[in-house]
């Protein structure tokens, strides 16, 4: 029996858009209202995850050529150097600041470390919700 | 505008919404078969859901002033992907092999993908062989 997969690959190519800019809304929105890095990424990897149903991994793998185990570590690498990045300047670890910086465009925009360190919570996310997922989803 | 006529607008919106979510369930519980079901199921619900959600938008929009995006993008996603999962529950439904109502008078898939026990028959054979 042939497959058609015409309608749900066209509809994802469509919907894996929303679902990643959301991401993006979420991950900045973090920090003064509901969302973050860990939210974030969890919508990140299940726009990744769809594009896995619609499409073979072997395509999604060669269109989006990342290894998810070396985002976990990269991210993981992220965080610590935010963290250790206040010792250097000579603060307690883990310490934060922000400061509000005049843009051209979008005017004064509060600009904070803590965005870093989400960052890294946000390759961490997505590497190790991908990285149980395509290794569930081996045929081995 | 008057207020009163925002929260009238809203109010009709949201209970329509309602309504139509419960005829929705009442056409799941009453309907014969899975591809009448998923009828039900797929075209009111996401009717409902669109008409509260846009009371809903209204609601913040026009009461309290704020114009929420997240909420156009819900009304979007959610109007083109429920259309694309009751079709995908639906072919799952026909390819694996489940009947008809008795009171079907035409099938015109059946001729191109085999009657309902050889579909039935092939299912069986590709869940005894989940590696091929």
């Amino acid at each position: 029996m042939k497959a058609n997969d015409v309608i749900l690959q066209t509809v994802t190519k469509v919907v894996s858009f929303i679902i990643l800019s959301f991401a993006a809304y979420l991950f900045f929105a973090g920090h003064h209202d509901p969302g973050g890095g860990f939210i974030g990424g969890l919508v990140t990897a299940s726009a990744l995850v769809l594009l896995f149903l619609a499409f073979d991994i072997r395509t999604i793998s060669n269109g989006i050529p990342i290894n998810y185990r070396l985002l976990v570590g990269i991210g993981l690498a992220v965080s610590t150097v935010t963290a250790v990045g206040s010792i250097v300047l000579g603060f307690p670890f883990l310490s934060h600041t922000f400061e509000y910086v005049d843009f051209p465009l979008f005017g004064e925009i509060e600009l904070a470390t803590s965005v870093l360190f989400e960052l890294g919570v946000v390759l961490t996310v997505v590497g190790g919700t991908l990285t149980i997922i395509l290794s569930i989803s081996e045929d081995v | 505008m008057n207020v009163t006529t925002i929260e009238v607008i809203v109010s009709v919106l949201v209970l329509f919404g309602v309504i139509l979510a419960l005829i929705s369930a009442f056409g799941l519980v009453r309907l014969p078969d899975v591809y009448t079901r998923s009828h039900a199921a797929t075209k009111s619900a996401t009717l409902g859901v669109l008409v509260t959600l846009t009371g809903a938008f209204m609601f913040f929009g026009l009461e309290e002033g704020f114009f929420s995006i997240r909420l156009v993008l819900g009304i979007v996603f959610v109007f083109l992907t429920a259309p694309v999962a009751g079709h995908l529950v639906c072919r799952a439904a026909y390819r694996s092999g489940v009947p008809l109502d008795k009171r079907t008078v035409q099938d015109d898939l059946e001729p191109i993908l085999g009657t309902q026990e050889e579909r039935q028959a092939e299912n069986k054979e590709r869940h005894r062989r989940p590696h091929s």
